[in-house]
């Protein structure tokens, strides 16, 4: 794979979300946490772009890292949650967190590895998807996946009336 | 490719200059319109009718001793007025000032970066924006700092939703996200601009919009965040130095991000009112000599002493502008840029009018009125202007 800027990209955005990921474990305090998750969020979007999804990077920063995120930051400092002991974890996390860490990791390299091999290597490579615009978008939802998309906003209609009756009975 | 870096790097030093320029003097414009709406002279001590005063601004800011209390969680606390600056800077890079022009043989647009997401990239933008103040508000430690960031968190996140459906409606009349297409479809005259374009005219979007936006930019009469008589200086209470001036500056690139926003989208951007053929291309020369004989008139019959000095300067001053609009080599990019700095520095202009007349919200008033009055209106707005646009296309 020849190195262009694109590769360079990538490999530092990747890198800095795989980090920000294992903060979000590694920190003890809440807004710690939830700002690294901000982190992932962010470089998602940014290598979103570098595969030519320019749509999706805008909808993953406005709906995840803008309105998602500002939300739990949100409830975090309302009830002003402190900092998270580190102990009392159980024995069976002790013994089996490593190996079980190592055969995951494990396991996702052997896919990547065969997946990469039994694909032609034109496939993926930056630059070559340009179906990524807001109008192809909004083409494929509303004529191909029109099922799944109205099924979709139905769920959410359901889930935001569900809140309003737990939030409701709680007043009263 | 090489001379495209250099023209983005020159433009990019262009831009800014005169945004931060702009930032500073916006801040003497602002005192001195409230001032007069409060019949007092506003800055007058520091040069001429307070003209430097923006400068001695910037040297105490830059000298002040930056303290930063032992109790704050410092890293996010440093971080965050940084963040509240970068964000509020990022979304000028896409609004674009004037059509594409040709500079010594090279063309270009007046536009740092014509992005076919460009709408969406400032809404990403100023939903970033809120991480600055919100932790702004938790890292200082301190209850008032607390409370602001709390209470502009929660407003910013109600208004972003009116905001966002304010501007999905002219969008769908342009059929396109990027800023540079949406202003080349408003061209012609007044009558094709968002505002009053059929088939629905979009009056409605722009007021929810500008509503909206003065919640998003903390202004009065949504500026609970930082309600002096309540909350000490809310988020911000901590800040000192350079550090305050940061959420200062963000505070006013914000503004004229939402000016130049709701010009590219409801005001035509660039676009005269009428077209030149009827003789729009002088309107911006005689307003700049009507400047400039009032101002030789006024100097010549002086209220203060100072005045028979500075205002003949400022009359002259603004009778050369009159001259430059009318040669014709600098209109094809000066005009467009008159045009769009005249639109939205009338917007700013209503930002300070109604800072020197409104009182302030009540809290659970500001809550209610985004999402009880006007969300549903917002709504009930992008719909009628869906069925329109379906039914004549």
């Amino acid at each position: 794979m020849p190195i262009t800027p694109d590769v360079i990209l990538f490999v530092v955005f990747a890198l800095i979300a795989v980090a920000s990921a294992i903060n979000v474990v590694v920190q003890t305090h809440p807004i710690s946490s939830a700002l690294s998750l901000v982190g992932v969020m962010g470089s998602l979007a940014i290598l979103y772009l570098l595969l030519g999804a320019e749509f999706i990077a805008a909808a993953q920063v406005i709906v995840y890292a803008g309105a998602v995120m500002v939300l739990f930051i949100f409830v975090i400092m309302l009830l002003n949650a402190g900092t998270e002991s580190k102990k009392g974890r159980s024995f069976m996390v002790q013994l089996l967190g490593v190996p079980l860490l190592v055969a995951l990791l494990g396991l996702v390299a052997f896919f990547v590895q065969r997946i990469y091999y039994d694909t032609p290597r034109e496939t993926v490579h930056f630059g070559g998807f340009t179906g990524g615009s807001a109008q192809d978008i909004g083409h494929a939802l509303f004529t191909t996946y029109l099922l799944p998309f109205e099924v979709t906003s139905v769920l959410i209609l359901i889930a935001i009336i569900g809140a309003v009756v737990l939030a409701r009975k709680e007043m009263e | 490719m090489d001379a495209f870096i250099v023209i983005t790097l020159i433009k990019a030093f262009v831009v800014f200059a005169v945004l931060m320029t702009t930032l500073a003097y916006l801040q003497w414009v602002e005192r001195k319109v409230i001032a007069h709406i409060q019949v007092r002279p506003g800055p007058y001590r520091v040069g001429p009718h307070g003209l430097l005063q923006p400068l001695a601004d910037v040297i105490k800011l830059i000298t002040k001793e930056d303290l930063i209390p032992p109790y704050v969680n410092k890293p996010l606390y440093l971080a965050a007025p940084f963040l509240a600056i970068t964000m509020a800077l990022l979304s000028i890079s896409v609004i674009p000032f004037g059509p594409v022009i040709e500079v010594f043989g090279y063309k270009t647009a007046m536009q740092l970066a014509d992005l076919n997401i460009g709408v969406l990239f400032v809404l990403a933008a100023s939903s970033m924006g809120v991480y600055g103040i919100a932790l702004a508000g938790w890292s200082s430690n301190n209850k008032y700092s607390l409370i602001g960031g709390l209470r502009s968190s929660a407003q910013m996140i109600s208004y972003e939703l009116p905001m966002s459906l304010a501007i999905a409606a002219p969008l769908l009349i342009s059929n396109t996200l990027s800023l540079h297409d949406l202003v080349m479809k408003q061209q012609g005259s007044i009558l094709n601009w968002n505002i009053l374009h059929g088939p629905f005219p979009q009056i409605v979007s722009f007021i929810i919009f500008i509503i909206a936006a003065f919640a998003e930019t903390n202004r009065v009469p949504f500026d609970l965040p930082e309600a002096e008589n309540e909350l000490v200086a809310g988020f911000h209470t901590e800040y000192s130095s350079m550090k305050f001036a940061s959420f200062f500056m963000a505070e006013y690139a914000n503004m004229i991000t939402v000016s130049s926003m709701a010009t590219l989208l409801f005001l035509g951007g660039w676009v005269a009112p009428w077209p030149a053929a009827y003789g729009s291309s002088l309107v911006p020369a005689l307003i700049f000599a009507a400047a400039g004989v009032v101002a030789l008139y006024h100097g010549a019959h002086a209220a203060r002493q100072r005045d028979t000095r500075t205002l003949p300067v400022f009359g002259i001053i603004f009778l050369g502008i009159a001259g430059i609009f009318l040669l014709p080599m600098v209109q094809a990019w000066l005009l467009p840029l008159f045009w769009f700095c005249a639109k939205t520095g009338f917007i700013l202009f209503a930002f300070m009018w109604v800072r020197g007349t409104l009182p302030r919200f009540r809290y659970d008033q500001l809550m209610g009125f985004a999402w009880k009055f006007l969300f549903p209106v917002a709504m009930l707005n992008l719909l009628v202007t869906g069925f329109l646009v379906a039914w004549v296309s």
